[in-house]
């Protein structure tokens, strides 16, 4: 990883679907950088495209054409992605979405857990590690509960915590307040901007939620597959 | 951490259920090798015990344990010349019903040459062996006779001095040994009608033939009782056992005796081997059959459900995929619980069986090998019928932890 670089840069992204008279262009040329420790707010209408670059960003859904880069590393150029994508997501990426998204049978400690074993962190030294980012996020209290017993909030909290696990250069949340009351979407919200400014970590929110528009960094509107900066808050 | 383990713990009710109908299953396919050991233990049995090296039977016939055999009683004598023979006894054999206590009692009757043998390689559970000649009873414990009881059978009454245990026939009954006189009786018994009638029959046929009225007192002959008269031989015997000396060849000895053309000869093996191939080589076969069907049948009901579970359980597997989780974790997540689910099947199939098999009416034995042949057979079911559900969860993609 080169430290200099941005956490998350992509050049002219398109994602296009079907051909013909059935193309749905999802993605037009979208270019973008996200600095380390930034928090980036994506703003835009249902079927606007947000969801379909986070997940270009997140390399879990290549885009037709166009380059996404990771800390400085080429990880998609068009449909080829690098060899070892999944211990790269593994290793840099962070998810949180809308639903909390947590393993069901596991509680909210082995979520956490889980997530630094799979990146070969030892099972004693990762279950502590998962409790002090649940104590840090405020549910340690609850880190023998299964998310069923767990509220929204807390379950976003656990989400967020296991995003965090391995201290990833970029955070990816699509509409991660969108289950929650306006108190706790702040929160989280807040949350986010501390995460990447005490960690360093670029950080993404596609989100709907206008009332807490003034944590993020940057702010950016995408309509039509198209993304323009809207504004940028000074910190 | 072990994700099949956690994912049995959050549905442990559901996975205890599951295991408890595979393991039924399995009891089944378990007892139905059960049975067929069962079937062979109990028909090769006296073969084994009762320790003769050579069976002489009628002549073309494979011997008392496949079909009816008839040889006259002086071919025990006879064996007994033949050089290297240490021993010969009489062996009378046959199945009877009566009834008991108003309901039906069948068994299978073996004739003890008495005078060499009073049934000391029976194994017994209780009682004694034979020590009269006559109207004793070695009763198995399977045909629910009581020690000291008393048992009528034709004309006379019979009392069971000790109980044998696991002593069946190849068809399932209990066998009753008294010496080959009372067996003989209990099968050749005629009603005192039936007696006169065939006395009075001998003596019209004496006085329609030419040598009845040449010699009249022929004709009075022929009226008593058969026993007295020379011309009509003593019941027959069922097959002559002949046991060789100390240093002798087994096969030295049958050939002399193949030379005779009223006998045929067969060494303990071969008398073993018919029983296998005859009637229980039918019974092997359509077990098998059973078997391998259960076996199928436990193999689709596996995979089914391992293919509910794995897609019960696709969102998380695409939540593991997506946070990085290599296909090895997630392949070891389907194939331990399809292991688990198999091997606890096993498990609780055999602590069932051993507690259920002793109660069925025919002998149920699980044999080491057999049990181990079935181990195998599960750990590889269950590993094949996991595929589909490891199939299913390499094609979801990690997007699909992102729809709502």
């Amino acid at each position: 990883m080169n430290d200099a670089a941005p956490a998350i840069e992509t050049l002219e992204l398109w994602k296009v679907y079907g051909d013909g008279n059935t193309e749905v262009v999802a993605m037009r040329d979208v270019s973008m950088s996200v600095r380390r420790g930034e928090v980036v707010a994506l703003l835009g209408p249902s079927g606007s495209g947000k969801s379909t670059f986070l997940t270009a960003v997140g390399l879990i859904n290549p885009p037709t054409s166009g380059r996404v880069f990771i800390g400085g590393q080429l990880v998609q150029d068009g449909p080829r992605a690098r060899a070892d994508l999944r211990a790269f997501r593994r290793r840099h990426i962070g998810y949180v979405f809308q639903r909390s998204n947590l393993i069901p049978f596991l509680n909210a400690r082995e979520n956490v857990q889980i997530a630094l074993e799979l990146n070969g962190e030892a099972p004693r030294a990762a279950r502590g590690r998962a409790l002090g980012l649940l104590d840090e996020l405020g549910v340690g209290e609850r880190a023998d509960n299964l998310p069923s017993m767990l509220s929204g909030g807390q379950q976003q909290r656990v989400a967020v915590a296991r995003a965090l696990a391995n201290q990833p250069s970029v955070i990816l949340a699509d509409e991660p307040t969108a289950a929650l009351d306006s108190h706790r979407g702040r929160q989280v919200m807040e949350l986010f901007a501390r995460v990447a400014h005490e960690h360093g970590t670029g950080v993404i929110v596609v989100t709907h939620d206008h009332r807490s528009l003034d944590v993020f960094d940057t702010i950016y509107e995408m309509e039509d597959g198209v993304v323009r900066r809207t504004q940028a808050v000074a910190n | 951490m072990n994700l099949a383990l956690k994912d049995v713990r959050h549905g442990l009710g559901r996975f205890a259920l599951t295991t408890a109908g595979v393991g039924m299953l399995l009891m089944v396919v378990m007892g139905m090798g059960g049975i067929y050991q069962g079937i062979v233990e109990d028909a090769t049995l006296l073969i084994d015990r009762v320790g003769a090296d050579l069976w002489i039977v009628q002549r073309g016939t494979r011997g008392p344990f496949a079909e009816i055999s008839r040889v006259p009683p002086n071919l025990v004598h006879r064996a007994r010349s033949v050089p290297g023979v240490a021993e010969a006894r009489e062996f009378v054999y046959h199945t009877i019903q009566r009834e008991r206590e108003g309901r039906p009692l069948r068994m299978a009757v073996l004739g003890l040459s008495w005078g060499t043998d009073s049934g000391d390689w029976i194994p017994l559970s209780a009682g004694r062996t034979l020590a009269r000649n006559h109207f004793e009873m070695i009763a198995d414990e399977s045909l629910g006779l009581r020690l000291g009881e008393r048992l009528k059978l034709g004309k006379e009454t019979y009392t069971v001095v000790g109980l044998s245990k696991n002593m069946i026939s190849s068809a399932g009954d209990g066998i009753a040994f008294v010496t080959v006189a009372d067996a003989q009786a209990i099968q050749f018994e005629f009603s005192g009608e039936a007696t006169r009638l065939g006395r009075a029959s001998r003596r019209v046929r004496g006085e329609r033939s030419e040598l009845g009225s040449l010699r009249p007192e022929l004709v009075e002959q022929a009226g008593r009782p058969a026993a007295e008269l020379p011309a009509i031989a003593p019941p027959d015997l069922s097959a002559v056992m002949a046991r060789v000396g100390p240093g002798v060849r087994v096969e030295d000895v049958a050939k002399v005796l193949e030379g005779w053309p009223d006998v045929t000869v067969y060494t303990r093996d071969g008398q073993r081997a018919f029983l296998l191939e005859g009637s229980i080589e039918k019974v092997r076969r359509q077990i098998g059959l059973f078997r391998v069907l259960l076996t199928i049948i436990a193999g689709i009901i596996m995979a089914l459900i391992l293919y509910t579970m794995t897609l019960d359980k696709l969102r998380s597997i695409a939540l593991l995929k997506l946070i990085g989780a290599p296909t090895r974790v997630i392949l070891g997540l389907i194939l331990q619980q399809a292991l688990a689910l198999g091997l606890l099947g096993f498990g609780l199939a055999y602590l069932l069986g051993r507690w259920l098999f002793p109660m069925f009416p025919r002998r149920v034995i699980l044999v080491e090998g057999d049990l181990l042949r079935l181990g195998l057979v599960v750990v590889a079911i269950s590993a094949a019928s996991s595929v589909l559900g490891i199939a299913k969860a390499l094609k979801v993609s990690p997007n699909e932890a992102l729809n709502t």
